[in-house]
């Protein structure tokens, strides 16, 4: 299993290869398409995040002591954003997902994505994530 | 002669880049640009002048004092209001509506019946229904038609002998309808409600004259006319000023105190507690005369030719929806692309340099008719041209290229 550090490096080189920003949103628009899901029982309420100008849903589920996201989100780009997220956090242990940092956000260039304004909620689903991981460590203990 | 290219230069910003491409700013109706005339003025103020008003008997208070209260001069000639003590400073239009709305705290009774519009801004909403809240008068809504303006046969049912106040936008900040507001400030009237009309989209492209409208209250923010932030203004018939109570007491609003009773300023003073924004006033006047400079028919001409020009160009665009199709419009065009989310086209635009709006523009009444999460609105101002209008156009195509 590759740790989330090794996975962060492996999407900031596949982002290194575009030389432009329009490369970019291509293939995040590409990796929205691939994104896992959320099961339409969980699209409620309580699973969007708030904070997103657009919407977001996110759902975990523990297998064993790996905790798996699944999500969608009704804008392509916020998908695509979700899904770079969730591959970096995914079938991972919550320890590991609490430790993890997210700097590697800046350096694909999602920078603009991050502020903290209303209008964009990469912080959100960040935080979100890592509630979850919260939840479930205090379960695993 | 208006020519757009020689008051762009007025505009540093506009030649400013954004990700590595010259800007176009269609966001106006959030805020407008600030003209170096403007920005002048207050740093003319901070280098000159700064002291604090109506107290001082010093030299730069005096100046500043004048400097201030010829703002308010200007602001009551272009609104044509009766007195200067008609036009209380703010913090902007928010600001003013919930003077107003406090105020009425105390006047409204259980019974008593609130008019708003479906197209307000949430700042035009929630002050009322606090309001309501307080009082238990009863908040009603004029609902709005497909094409986006006032159903004023409804607003005639709902107009009543209980009608106290109606609360109407002049123009909507999500739609850019015009609003009949001669007409429902007319027949409200005629029924003893009194009328405000938020002013804040308006101001910028429409001179309102307020005694010509005989309107109860009207109020804008200089943001969006050429001025800076955290300011605007409330315009109030005299008779109605002075019965209101104050909005917040502290220095300035009063003309004795002892611990057994506060006497209140007269108008407008009793509405400025503490140090205003002086250098914000006196730009806001600043920003008036630099419009007043261009004037205002010369500048709603420039601008319908934008608008008729945008409104072709983006038609054109396969499976884009143009939300508010009303005759009577200001240069703001809001719109979705098929089933494309609002958020995505804005991204994409924004890599591009071109700065629109997106979301449901603090007005989700709206979106709801619709059935919608949003849109994308962009919306002009007079120093825009039709090569940046191209260019959204090209943007675009562009993006729903990517997206679909």
């Amino acid at each position: 299993m590759k740790t989330i550090e090794a996975i962060q490096e492996e999407i900031v080189e596949e982002f290194s290869l575009f030389d432009d920003w329009m490369q970019r949103y291509e293939y995040m628009i590409d990796l929205g398409k691939s994104l896992p899901l959320i099961a339409e029982e969980y699209k409620t309420d309580n699973h969007i995040i708030k904070g997103c100008q657009s919407k977001v849903w996110v759902h975990a589920q523990l297998e064993q002591d790996k905790l798996n996201f699944t999500a969608d989100s009704d804008a392509i780009i916020t998908k695509g954003i979700i899904a770079i997220l969730i591959r970096a956090f995914s079938n991972q242990h919550p320890k590991d997902i609490l430790a993890a940092n997210t700097t590697f956000i800046d350096e694909i260039g999602l920078k603009e994505h991050l502020s903290p304004t209303r209008a964009n909620g990469l912080v959100s689903m960040i935080k979100q994530i890592k509630m979850y991981a919260v939840a479930f460590q205090t379960q695993l203990n | 002669m208006f020519d757009v290219n020689q008051l762009r230069k007025d505009f540093p910003i506009l030649s400013r880049e954004v990700n590595g491409q010259p800007l176009v700013y269609l966001d106006n109706a959030a805020t407008s640009q600030t003209p170096k005339q403007v920005v002048e003025v207050i740093s003319d103020y901070y280098y000159r002048y700064n002291a604090n008003i109506h107290r001082g008997v010093h030299k730069l208070s005096q100046e500043a004092t004048d400097a201030y209260e010829n703002a308010r001069a200007t602001i009551q000639k272009h609104f044509n209001a009766a007195y200067p003590h008609e036009i209380i400073f703010t913090a902007g239009t928010t600001e003013s509506i919930n003077c107003i709305a406090s105020g009425y705290a105390s006047i409204l009774k259980k019974g008593d019946e609130l008019l708003i519009s479906a197209l307000e801004h949430h700042s035009n909403i929630v002050p009322w229904q606090m309001l309501c809240e307080k009082t238990e008068a009863l908040l009603r809504v004029i609902p709005m038609t497909h094409e986006g303006t006032l159903d004023m046969e409804a607003f005639d049912g709902l107009l009543n002998s209980n009608t106290k106040l109606v609360f109407v936008n002049h123009v909507s900040n999500a739609l850019g309808t015009i609003n009949p507001i001669q007409e429902i400030i007319e027949k409200a009237h005629t029924k003893g409600a009194k009328v405000l009309i938020d002013g804040a989209q308006a101001s910028p492209h429409i001179k309102a004259d307020v005694q010509a409208l005989n309107v109860d209250y009207y109020v804008t923010s200089a943001h969006k006319l050429c001025g800076p932030t955290g300011v605007g203004m409330l315009y109030g018939k005299t008779e109605l000023l002075q019965t209101l109570p104050p909005y917040q007491g502290g220095g300035e609003m009063i003309a004795t105190v002892t611990f057994e009773k506060t006497i209140y300023a007269d108008l407008p003073h009793k509405f400025e507690a503490g140090t205003p924004n002086i250098s914000g006033g006196i730009a806001f006047g600043a920003a008036l005369d630099y419009m007043n400079g261009i004037g205002f028919d010369t500048i709603a001409g420039y601008e319908a030719e934008l608008l008729t020009y945008a409104t072709s160009a983006l038609e054109k665009i396969e499976g884009l929806k143009i939300y508010g199709e009303a005759t009577e419009k200001t240069a703001v065009i809001s719109f979705n692309v098929g089933s494309i989310h609002p958020y995505d086209i804005g991204s994409i635009l924004d890599q591009m340099g071109i700065a629109v709006r997106t979301g449901h523009h603090c007005a989700q009444p709206i979106m709801d008719f619709y059935k919608i999460p949003g849109t994308v609105r962009v919306s002009f101002s007079f120093y825009n041209t039709f090569e940046e209008i191209d260019r959204l156009e090209a943007g675009i195509r562009k993006a729903v290229a990517m997206l679909q």
